[in-house]
C-alpha cells in the first residue's frame, strides 16, 4: 500500500500558508492567458539560448527543459532548517575528503570500511597527501533532497564534483520576474541573484600558494558540444571570467597559462566542468584530448587550484553516501539535521537477500550511475522488468544500492487539463571556500508525467522556480 | 582576450559576409535568367555563379547540369555546400554560441533569430519560397547583424576582430567575383571591350549591388576601365578592394594600439594598402587583371594566415 503523498500546497483541502497568494493567482488566470504565458516563457528560453544541446540523436540539437510556471515555495522557517542541514553536510563531506586523502582517521576508527574508500574508483591516488588551499575539496556541493511530509526531508544523494543546473535556478527566476512582476510585488521572495558573486568570491578565496595578486579565474569546459555548455558560458559571463577549453591552456614552469591574443596570461583558479579522467592526459587518460598536459603537476605544486579538487568524487559515491551521517557525527560532533534515505548495499550479503525479496517496493540504482539511467523503480515496473533487473543485480551485486520507494511530495503543476499535483525534488547549491554559503533557493525538478517519480530532464522531467519567502 | 574567442568572433563575420555574397550572386543569377537577351547565355550565367562561388565541382557531383531550381537549393539550403547560406549562417551562429559572452544580447539575438528563421524556412515547402524571398531575407539578416554589431558592441579588441572578419572576407569575395567574371566568363581576349563584355561587367555591378553607386560616381557609359576602377581602387565603393583593405588596416592598427605592439601583420596590410593607393587602372590592365587578382587574393590569404599566427592561434609568446 502506497503511503500518503504530501502535497506542498494543499494540506487536506486547506491551503498551506506559503502558497496562499498563489491560490488566487491560478484561480484568476484564464486558460488562454496561461497558454500565452507558457509560449512566451518558451520563446524567452529559446531566444536567450537556454537550451541543452543533444548531438547525435537527430532532430533539433537545441532542446528546452520544460519549464513549469507554477512556483515551488518554502517558508523562511523551513528554509532555515534546510540551510543548516545542507551546510552541515557540505562541511562534513569536505572534512571527509581531507581526512581520506590524509591520515584516514575515520577508517582507522572503524567508522567506514577502508575498501569502500581506498578501492573506490573515484579515489584518486594521484592526490593522496596533497591538501588543497583552505582544505576545501568540493567547492560547489549540490545536495539532492526530497520531501515526504511537512518536516520530513531526506537527502537522496550528494554531488561533490560539478553539480549542474544552477543556471536554471537563476534563469527560471529571471523569466518568472519578467512574466509575472505582480507576483513578486505581492510576495516577499528572497533573491537568488547573488549566486555568481558568491561563487566568484568562493573561487577567489581558494587561490593557490603561488598566486601573489588578485587571482585570475577561468571556467574549464569540455567545449560547445557539451550539453551543459550554456551553463558554463552563462556562469563565466555573470562572474566576468574567461571560459576556456583544454586547448586554451598550457603549463610552463609549474604554472598554468591561457593563450590570448596578447600572449600567455596566468590562470590561478580553474573551475572545471570536466571529469577527473579528462583533466590531464599525462596523469589520467592518455587518450583524452580535452585536458591540459602537466596540469596535475602544476596543481600539486601549488601553481593552480582546481575546483572541485581532483578526487572529490569519492565523497559522493552512492556506496559512501550511507556513511555521511556518520561523518557528521565523527568530524563535526553534531547530530545530522537532514536524514539519509535508508539504503541497502547489494554488495553486503545480508542486504542483498532483502533487496531481491522486496524488489517490487524498492528503487534500485547503480552505484556510479546518474541521470536516472540504469535504475529500477519497483512499484512502476512490470514483473518481467523486475525479473530482468534481478538478474543484473545478481551478476554484479556490489554495483547496486536499493532504497525504499519514497512518497515524494507534490507541488501543483500546469498540465493540459489545468493544474494537477506532480512529484518534485530539490537541488540547492552550497558554496564552500573561506566561508560556507547558500543562496535561498535551488533547482526544483518536477516529474511531468502523472504519478512518475523520475525527475531527470533526460527522462521527461521539467523545472520550476523555487521560492524562499522572506520572514 | 582568449585567442580562441578572437578566432570565433572573426569567423562569425567571415561566414556572414560569405552568406551575403552567396545571396548576391544568387539574386543576380535569378535576374539574368529573366532577361530575354540571356536566352543564349542562360546556361553560362548559372555556370558562372558556380564558378564565382567556387562550388562548381561540388554542385556537378551532386546535381550534374546547372538547373536553376537545383542551384537555388544548392546555394541557399544545401548543407553539403560549405558555402551555402544555410551552412554559413549555421556556422556563424555556432561560433557565436561558443562566445556568447563576448557578444551583446542584440548581436546574439540577431544571429540566433536568423538561425531559427532559417530552420523555419527549411521546413516550408520549397514551392512557397521564391528566389527574391530567400535573397532578400539573407541580405536583411546580414544588415541586421552589421547594425547590431555597430550599434551595441563595445569598441574593444573583440569589435576589431569582428570587423577584420568582415573586411578580409569581403576583399577575398570581391576579388574572386571580379576574377571569375573576367577570366572565366569571357570566351577569349578578343571579346574584351565588346558588347558581350560590357554586358558581363554590368552583371558584375549588379552582383555588387553597386549599379546606382557606379552611375553616381562616374556617369556616362559603362566601360571595363571604369568598373575595374570602381570595384578595385575607388575608396567610395563599399565593396571595393581598396575599401576592404583600408578596413583591414584600420582595425589591425587599432589592435596594435590597444595591445601596444605592432606585428608583421600590420606592415603587410599597410603595404598592400599603399600599393593599391598608388595604382592606376592602366597598371592593372597592363599586369593583366587575372594576374593582378590572383596576386591580390594570395596577399589577402597571406594576411589572413598571419592574423591567425599572430592573434588567433595563441602560439605567440
Amino acid at each position: 500500500m502506497a503511503p500518503a503523498v504530501f502535497n506542498e500546497m494543499y494540506d487536506g483541502g486547506k491551503v498551506r500558508p506559503p502558497y496562499r497568494q498563489l491560490e488566487d493567482w491560478t484561480a484568476d488566470m484564464p486558460a488562454a492567458l496561461r497558454s500565452l504565458k507558457q509560449k512566451e516563457a518558451e520563446a524567452l528560453f529559446r531566444r536567450i539560448g537556454i537550451t541543452f544541446a543533444v548531438y547525435g540523436e537527430g532532430g533539433d540539437p537545441d532542446r528546452l527543459i520544460p519549464f513549469d510556471m507554477f512556483p515551488r515555495v518554502f517558508t523562511a522557517a523551513e528554509w532555515t532548517r534546510l540551510e543548516r542541514g545542507i551546510k552541515q553536510r557540505a562541511r562534513a563531506l569536505n572534512a571527509f575528503l581531507m581526512d581520506v586523502y590524509g591520515r584516514g582517521e575515520i577508517v582507522r576508527a572503524g567508522r567506514i570500511p577502508g575498501r569502500l574508500v581506498y578501492r573506490n574508483e573515484a579515489y584518486e591516488k594521484a592526490v593522496a597527501g596533497f591538501v588543497p588551499p583552505r582544505g576545501v575539496y568540493s567547492h560547489i556541493v549540490g545536495i539532492d533532497l526530497v520531501r515526504t511530509g511537512p518536516d520530513e526531508f531526506f537527502v537522496l544523494e550528494d554531488n561533490c564534483r560539478t553539480p549542474s543546473g544552477v543556471s536554471y535556478m537563476l534563469e527560471n527566476r529571471e523569466i518568472m520576474m519578467r512574466m509575472f512582476p505582480a507576483l513578486f510585488q505581492e510576495n516577499r521572495i528572497a533573491p537568488v541573484d547573488s549566486y555568481p558573486d558568491l561563487l566568484r568570491r568562493t573561487l577567489t578565496s581558494v587561490a593557490p600558494a603561488k598566486c601573489d595578486r588578485d587571482p585570475t579565474i577561468a571556467i574549464l569546459t569540455p567545449g560547445h558540444f557539451n550539453s551543459a555548455y550554456y551553463e558554463h558560458s552563462f556562469l563565466a559571463d555573470l562572474m566576468g571570467v574567461e571560459l576556456v577549453e583544454g586547448q586554451d591552456l598550457f603549463v610552463e614552469g609549474g604554472l598554468v597559462y591561457m593563450r590570448t591574443t596578447q600572449g600567455p596570461q596566468r590562470v590561478d583558479v580553474i573551475y572545471r566542468r570536466i571529469d577527473d579522467a579528462f583533466l590531464d592526459p599525462l596523469c589520467f587518460r592518455p587518450d583524452s584530448a580535452l585536458g591540459v598536459p602537466g596540469l596535475m603537476d602544476a596543481y600539486r605544486s601549488g601553481g593552480v587550484t582546481i575546483c572541485s579538487a581532483p578526487g572529490a568524487g569519492v565523497a559522493d559515491d552512492k556506496a559512501i553516501y550511507t556513511y555521511v551521517p556518520e561523518m557528521i557525527r565523527f568530524y563535526l560532533g553534531e547530530a545530522p539535521i537532514l536524514q539519509n534515505v535508508p539504503t541497502w548495499q547489494c554488495g553486503r550479503d545480508e542486504d542483498l537477500g532483502h533487496v531481491l525479496d522486496n524488489l517490487p517496493e524498492l528503487v534500485v540504482k547503480e552505484v556510479h550511475g546518474s541521470g536516472g539511467y540504469g535504475m529500477l523503480v519497483g512499484p512502476k515496473s512490470t514483473r518481467e522488468q523486475i525479473a530482468a533487473f534481478a538478474d543484473r543485480i545478481k551478476a554484479n551485486p556490489s554495483n547496486y544500492i536499493a532504497q525504499p520507494t519514497l512518497a515524494l511530495s507534490t507541488v501543483p503543476t500546469f498540465v493540459d487539463e489545468g493544474v494537477a499535483p506532480r512529484h518534485v525534488d530539490l537541488r540547492p547549491y552550497c558554496l564552500v571556500g573561506e566561508r560556507v554559503e547558500l543562496v535561498p533557493g535551488g533547482l526544483t525538478r518536477v516529474a511531468l508525467t502523472e504519478g512518475s517519480l523520475v525527475v531527470n530532464s533526460s527522462q521527461g522531467g521539467g523545472v520550476k522556480d523555487t521560492w524562499v519567502l522572506a520572514e | 582576450m582568449l585567442s580562441r574567442t578572437a578566432d570565433n568572433l572573426y569567423w562569425i563575420t567571415r561566414y556572414m559576409e560569405r552568406a551575403e555574397t552567396m545571396a548576391r550572386l544568387l539574386a543576380v543569377g535569378g535576374r539574368m535568367a529573366l532577361l530575354p537577351s540571356t536566352a543564349a547565355g542562360y546556361h553560362s550565367e548559372w555556370e558562372s555563379l558556380l564558378q564565382a562561388s567556387g562550388t562548381a565541382e561540388g554542385f556537378a557531383r551532386k546535381y550534374g547540369e546547372p538547373v536553376q531550381r537545383n542551384i537555388e537549393s544548392y546555394f541557399f539550403f544545401d548543407r553539403d555546400n560549405p558555402s551555402s547560406v544555410a551552412a554559413c549562417i549555421g556556422r556563424a551562429r555556432e561560433n557565436a554560441r561558443i562566445v556568447r559572452t563576448a557578444l551583446t544580447t542584440q548581436v546574439w539575438d540577431t544571429l540566433n533569430s536568423a538561425f531559427q528563421e532559417m530552420r523555419a524556412l527549411e521546413r516550408r515547402p520549397r514551392s512557397e519560397l521564391d528566389l527574391a524571398t530567400l535573397t532578400d531575407w539573407t541580405m536583411r539578416q546580414s544588415a541586421l547583424l552589421r547594425g547590431a554589431i555597430d550599434g551595441t558592441q563595445l569598441r574593444n579588441d573583440g569589435w576589431d576582430f569582428l570587423n577584420l572578419g568582415y573586411f578580409l572576407e569581403r576583399a577575398d569575395n570581391t576579388a574572386r567575383v571580379l576574377d571569375v567574371k573576367y577570366y572565366v566568363l569571357l570566351p577569349g581576349v578578343e571579346f574584351v571591350g565588346s558588347g558581350l563584355d560590357n554586358y558581363q561587367w554590368t552583371t558584375l555591378l549588379r552582383a555588387m549591388n553597386a549599379q546606382r553607386g557606379f552611375h553616381w560616381a562616374y556617369g556616362g557609359e559603362v566601360t571595363a576601365t571604369k568598373i575595374a576602377h570602381f570595384l578595385i581602387l575607388n575608396d567610395m565603393a563599399p565593396r571595393s578592394l581598396f575599401t576592404s583593405v583600408e578596413g583591414m588596416t584600420t582595425h589591425l592598427d587599432r589592435i596594435a594600439r590597444t595591445y601596444g605592439r605592432s606585428t608583421e601583420v600590420q606592415s603587410k596590410a599597410r603595404s598592400l594598402l599603399a600599393e593599391l593607393s598608388e595604382l592606376a587602372v592602366d597598371d592593372i590592365f597592363e599586369e593583366g587583371l587575372h594576374e593582378f587578382l590572383t596576386r591580390f587574393i594570395g596577399e589577402v590569404a597571406g594576411i589572413g594566415a598571419t592574423i591567425h599566427d599572430v592573434y588567433l592561434s595563441g602560439d605567440q609568446r
